[in-house]
């Protein structure tokens, strides 16, 4: 298969010391290969970018294998593109066509403010977890490895939960800017483990609590979170979340 | 106390608040559009139920009261999410595209859910505050129904009901935790049935008695 390449026109957001209400700003991406991944082709556009003078864009990435949850942008309306299940260091340039105009933006989420162009601060999520999406252990050797029996079946919906990456596409493409599909990603796969129910009340209404400080909208079920979630968490995590909260507050 | 403000005005409290009082109000259509079936069966028919219901007259003051502070709790905590909601993301997207989660129910509840407050309003204006000593329940409907502007809002103001309903039968058991591969698509059927039959049912009263008038 030989490889093609298209041609692109780029809309992209810019917001640094110099624009700090931020701007879409149009450049051309010729010669894109479609054998290149989404990240790929903006190192191309930078390049050029750098070539002519101005700044490179700035975007977040790390693994680009789609585990970490670093990278992440909104692709013409959609966070992390248009493929399900797939990050943006994942997403091909061959599900372009030459010809196409992108809009790419930062997540846009009050909780998530921009630092520059395409990077936004994602802290409030990681105070989310401060807030309990942990399990303390203060002492000991390790333990035999199946001295704690978890039913299969719990084993594997809370590996289904622990596949959340924090990357904050659920967060992007709520309507709310709620948070809740991370949260309930975070609570349910420490709740399913018998590791994690000793913390799982204080864990489920501090969880719950941090979120409401950091700014993050209400859930309305518009379940658009988990049409976009690159590893595929189901608003069922969000249900789990909200019985361990009631739970919780009953308790 | 203290507990119980704290978690009520949490994202899920709140939310929790909005389920139980749907809840409610989806039980009192369906009595609603039973009892407004006989409407159908014309005006001794009607009647007859109305003087059936008012033996009924102590509880009947108990689901007004209920039904009141239900509906200002819902309407209440919905300004507020729906404030809250805006408020979570100060700047737009330049390019909004859905991912195919959401539903003409779900991008609508609070607009639907205000013009059905306007609705009611309307409705306990020309129904229930009324003279009933002068005007039967009867009267009221061939009254309003005569005007074919009232007809044609209350025709409206149905299918809002149903396009809320829809969406928000199953987003309150989702809400309360109830989500489930095994039974949400039963749920979500039945949901669909409710809507469909209150938006239907209460559809062609105004129909009916203009036709029978
Ligand atoms: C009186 C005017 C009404 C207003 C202003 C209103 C407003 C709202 C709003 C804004 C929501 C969505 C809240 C959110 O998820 O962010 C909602 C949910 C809901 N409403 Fe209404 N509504 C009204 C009447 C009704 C009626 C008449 C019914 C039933 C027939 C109803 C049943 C529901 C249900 C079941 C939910 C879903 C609760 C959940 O998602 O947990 N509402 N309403
Ligand atoms: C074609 C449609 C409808 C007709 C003909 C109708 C008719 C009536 C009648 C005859 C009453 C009794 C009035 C009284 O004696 O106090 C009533 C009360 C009421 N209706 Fe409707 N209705 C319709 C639709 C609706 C809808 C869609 C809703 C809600 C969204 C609604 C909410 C109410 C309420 C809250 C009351 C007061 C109940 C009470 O005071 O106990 N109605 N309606
Ligand atoms: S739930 Fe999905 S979309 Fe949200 S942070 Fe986790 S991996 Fe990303
Ligand atoms: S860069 Fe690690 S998930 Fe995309």
């Amino acid at each position: 298969m030989s490889t093609q390449t298209i041609d692109l026109t780029l809309k992209v957001w810019r917001q640094h010391k110099n624009n700090p209400r931020g701007s879409l700003e149009t450049y051309p991406a010729k010669g894109i290969s479609t054998d290149m991944s989404f990240l790929e082709m903006l190192d191309v556009v930078n390049e050029q970018l750098t070539a002519e003078g101005i700044e490179p864009i700035a975007f977040d990435h790390d693994c680009r294998e789609g585990i970490c949850g670093m990278c992440g942008a909104v692709v013409n309306g959609r966070a992390h593109g248009h493929m399900p299940e797939t990050t943006l260091c994942q997403l091909h340039m061959r599900h372009f066509k030459n010809g196409d105009t992108i809009v790419i933006e930062p997540w846009r989420a009050r909780a998530f403010p921009v630092i520059k162009d395409l990077v936004v601060d994602r802290n409030a999520l990681d105070k989310i977890i401060q807030a309990g999406g942990y399990i303390s252990i203060n002492a000991g050797g390790p333990q035999d490895g199946n001295a704690i029996p978890v039913p299969r079946d719990n084993a594997e919906k809370a590996f289904n939960a622990a596949a959340c990456i924090g990357c904050g596409a659920c967060v992007a493409a709520c309507p709310n800017a709620s948070a809740m599909l991370f949260a309930g990603a975070k609570i349910s796969h420490l709740a399913l483990l018998p590791q994690g129910r000793p913390e799982a009340k204080k864990r489920a209404l501090s969880m719950v609590r941090a979120m409401d400080t950091l700014g993050f909208g209400n859930c309305s079920n518009e379940a658009e979170c988990e049409a976009e979630c690159p590893k595929g968490i189901s608003i069922r995590e969000i249900a789990r979340m909200n019985r361990e909260f009631i739970k919780a507050a009953l308790s | 106390m203290n507990w119980f403000a704290q978690n009520i005005s949490t994202a899920i409290g709140k939310k929790l608040l909005m389920a139980v009082t749907g809840f409610g109000f989806v039980g009192f259509i369906l009595m609603h559009l039973a009892g407004n079936l006989s409407f159908y069966f014309g005006k001794d028919a009607f009647l007859k139920y109305v003087e059936t219901l008012h033996t009924l007259d102590p509880i009947i003051v108990v689901v007004e009261l209920v039904l009141l502070a239900l509906a200002v709790i819902h309407v209440s905590t919905g300004t507020i999410l729906f404030f809250q909601n805006r408020r979570a993301r100060t700047t737009r997207y330049a390019v909004n595209k859905t991912a195919g989660g959401r539903t003409i129910g779900s991008r609508t509840m609070p607009y639907t859910g205000f013009l059905i407050l306007l609705f009611v309003i309307l409705h306990l204006s020309q129904f229930h505050f009324i003279d009933h000593a002068v005007q039967t329940p009867w009267d009221a409907a061939v009254d309003t129904f005569n005007n074919g502007l009232f007809a044609l809002i209350y025709m409206a103001a149905v299918i809002l009901v149903g396009i809320h309903i829809r969406h928000g039968f199953w987003s309150l058991f989702q809400t309360l935790g109830l989500n489930n591969e095994k039974y949400m698509p039963l749920i979500q059927t039945i949901g669909i049935v409710i809507a469909v039959a209150a938006a239907v049912g209460f559809f062609f009263v105004p129909v009916y008695i203009r036709a029978v008038i």
